[in-house]
């Protein structure tokens, strides 16, 4: 076990052994699911704020239950973007939170590093919850955790990711652990939304569906946003389905035991059809499930540093 | 009238190709000798053993912030930062809240000027009225009023109709158009250069090319026209290719880049840090090395340091609400002397012809970036090897956005004249000179 880091605000700069040592304390925190006693009190007074200066119900959820199976103290802080208007910055309203007796921030915010500069302006650890196209580690941790748990082992899997890659959190997170810990990454996409620079930090690219999916253990799905067509990046949403959606048809051209995995919210019918995102291959479910197991994983870990 | 004679130092004046040992005796206003040695009194010695000393630095691209935002620079504060960079000429530019686009804007900077400024101060006028990019300014009386250069700044004209009306019109008064070539559209809503480090960090980055097409185009402009295109802090590789092909071509093009493009790439926003934001934005390391080259072979005529002050409150928003810019004017000869001539890939003699000749000549100022008897007494002296971390409490300026913060250099101003009178030595602003304009 090793871990000292105050904060959690990208998978980027964590080493392989953080990564593993936050995987396997998340497989003993699942283990404690199966109990009737869900609680497992290693965070008894202390405070975790929920900062969400954007709107996730599902994150913020998953880290409250998290949160409070560990015994914490949960407030959730919706930022309204009004309040910011007024003069305030987010260092006010992280600085505000924090003289309440905050231990955990988890920051949601839409611009790329925003959660780096809190960690510098305030003595709360900091989970970066989503920082716009940035990063978003704990997804990034549970889908690897998810695979890991399916499919044994992370070293020489071959995973796939498809969809609008260059505005993805969860791609850049999924890539820099999956490529810590062995795996083999093809980003698969329209050329106007896949940033070519992957290539050179050791990612396959393909623009097309059939040839990304062939050899591929793992399909990571990400959702497609209807914003992206307005500036041009793709033509319609007619259109991406032909080209990128995962279908009855499509999904005959990846090996038989191929699983498939979305962060949600789906878009049913866009980048995958119903029939896939409810059916057996899918563990759409489990991730969620298991995003709970590796919240509480960071969550004890920033709090008890080296895992003591 | 005050006679100051600076003694023993190296005197290095490109545009004489002179690079000596020499006294410098100064009478008044003007250099009245320059000689081996000059034995004769004065009101003040400058011991410049050891030292360099050049014509007075030049910078044509200044934010000086006034009117409108004193909060981050004056014209006051920014003359005290110019002279401890060892300026004695700087030209403002005019996207000011609101921009210096009329005849009584331009008399009310050189009147500040004349009252507060320890260096000399020049100003720049729109193109266009309110920088809106619609309608061009009067050009003609601007210049009788004062101003010596037109640009919109902080803005590109993207109407080529209206650059090419600009370039025309203004060649009948012989001062340049400045443009700041960006292709608005190429750069909607982009914050940092689009390479790898973009890609890391998720920051939307807008390519090079969004330069170098509004480049390819002006220089078509200017070739039609005969009107004087100076290209503003160049950042590209590209763009230095297209502007050279242009001087060969016979072109009227003049072209600087910036101490930071000259010194930083991209990397410099690792960790999201918002000091290394500018527009344009700090590139690879590909375009880095073609603005040296550039640089070497004076494609790139002048460096300028597009002195950018903002406040510590603004710079500490997140990336991509935090303003551009950088401020420049007292790290610029230290850092690019550091980064490029102490490690051989610049002679002292180009750097020195960059921040003097060079920027004179593309103003057409044949008195100044240069030291010659009877003329007017800039200069600068510099201390080659005191080596100093840069750091916040030594700035004049009124901000402390320095994307140099940590790094080491060597090559800092020591003591600048500006018309016969010390406006900065001993790390010290005298304060009681005024009015040298
Ligand atoms: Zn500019």
């Amino acid at each position: 076990m090793s871990f000292n880091q105050k904060h959690l605000l990208e998978l980027e700069h964590l080493t392989r052994e953080e990564i593993e040592t936050i995987l396997d304390t998340a497989r003993q925190f699942k283990q404690t699911f199966q109990r009737s006693k869900k609680k497992v009190p290693t965070l008894v007074g202390k405070t975790v704020v929920n900062l969400f200066f954007e709107n996730s119900t599902r994150t913020r959820t998953s880290f409250e239950i998290a949160a409070k199976r560990l015994g914490a103290d949960v407030l959730n802080f919706s930022a309204s973007t009004s309040s910011l208007s007024k003069g305030e910055t987010i260092i006010d309203t992280a600085r505000t939170i924090e003289a309440m007796g905050s231990d955990v921030i988890i920051v949601r915010h839409s611009c790329p590093g925003a959660p780096h500069l809190l960690a510098k302006k305030v003595q709360s650890s900091i989970i970066n919850a989503g920082d716009g196209c940035h990063e978003h580690p704990t997804q990034g941790l549970l889908d690897i955790f998810t695979m890991r748990e399916k499919k044994g082992k992370i070293e020489g899997l071959n995973v796939a990711i498809i969809g609008d890659l260059s505005h993805s959190r969860v791609m850049r997170s999924n890539v820099w652990g999956l490529l810590k810990l062995g795996a083999k990454v093809t980003l698969v996409g329209p050329k106007t939304l896949v940033p070519r620079a992957f290539e050179k930090f050791g990612c396959k690219i393909c623009y097309s569906l059939r040839e990304g999916i062939a050899e591929a253990d793992v399909i990571n799905l990400l959702r497609i946003q209807l914003e992206r067509q307005q500036q041009n990046l793709f033509p319609s949403i007619r259109e991406y389905k032909l080209l990128y959606g995962l279908n009855g048809k499509s999904i005959s051209w990846a090996r038989d035991d191929v699983m498939i995995m979305h962060p949600g919210p789906v878009n049913r019918g866009v980048e995958i059809s119903q029939q896939i995102a409810d059916g057996p291959l899918s563990v759409i479910n489990e991730q969620v499930t298991n995003g709970v197991a590796i919240r509480m994983a960071v969550l004890f870990l920033l709090s008890h540093p080296s895992g003591k | 009238m005050a006679t100051i004679l600076i003694r023993g130092g190296r005197v290095v004046d490109p545009a004489n190709n002179f690079d000596q040992t020499a006294d410098i005796l100064i009478d008044g206003e003007t250099i009245k000798a320059i000689d081996g040695k000059i034995g004769v009194q004065a009101d003040e010695i400058i011991d410049a053993a050891g030292l360099l000393v050049t014509p007075g630095l030049i910078d044509l691209q200044v934010h000086l912030r006034q009117p409108g935002e004193e909060d981050k620079e004056t014209v006051r504060t920014g003359s005290y930062a110019a002279a401890a960079g060892g300026f004695t000429s700087i030209l403002a530019m005019p996207n000011t809240k609101p921009p210096i686009d009329t005849q009584a804007d331009v008399y009310n900077i050189y009147h500040i000027a004349n009252q507060r400024a320890v260096v000399r101060v020049y100003t720049a006028a729109a193109i266009t009225a309110g920088l809106q990019g619609e309608r061009i300014t009067e050009f003609g009386d601007l210049v009788r009023a004062g101003a010596v250069a037109f640009t919109d700044d902080g803005m590109p004209v993207m109407n080529g109709e209206i650059m090419r009306r600009a370039l025309e019109y203004t060649s009948m008064f012989n001062v340049p158009v400045l443009q700041h070539s960006e292709d608005l559209n190429l750069s909607n809503g982009h914050v940092m250069h689009a390479g790898e480090m973009s890609a890391k960090l998720g920051l939307p980055g807008y390519p090079s090319a969004a330069e170098a097409v509004i480049i390819a185009r002006d220089v078509e402009l200017a070739a039609m026209t005969g009107g004087h295109l100076h290209v503003q802090h160049v950042s590209a590789k590209r763009s230095v290719e297209l502007i050279r092909a242009a001087k060969r071509r016979g072109v009227y093009v003049t072209a600087e880049a910036t101490p930071h493009h000259l010194c930083l790439t991209e990397e410099a926003v690792e960790g999201f840090n918002t000091y290394a934001k500018m527009n344009p934005p700090l590139r690879s390391e590909e375009d880095r090395q073609a603005l040296r080259d550039g640089l070497r072979d004076g494609t790139l005529d002048l460096i300028a340091t597009d002195h950018a002050p903002h406040t510590e409150m603004e710079k500490e928003l997140p990336f991509i609400d935090a303003p551009n810019g950088t401020i420049g004017l007292e790290t610029a000869f230290p850092s690019v002397y550091t980064v490029l001539v102490e490690s051989g890939v610049l002679e002292l003699n180009t750097l020195i012809e960059r921040m003097t000749a060079g920027p004179a000549r593309v103003m057409g100022w044949e008195d100044k970036g240069k030291l010659f008897v009877g003329g007017p007494a800039d200069v600068t002296i510099i201390d080659l090897n005191t080596e100093r971390e840069v750091t916040s409490d030594t700035f004049f300026s009124r901000s402390k956005n320095s994307c140099f913060y940590g790094h080491k250099f060597k090559g800092w101003p020591h003591t600048t004249i500006v018309a016969g009178r010390i406006a900065y030595a001993h790390g010290a602003i005298n304060e009681k000179i005024k009015s040298v304009s």
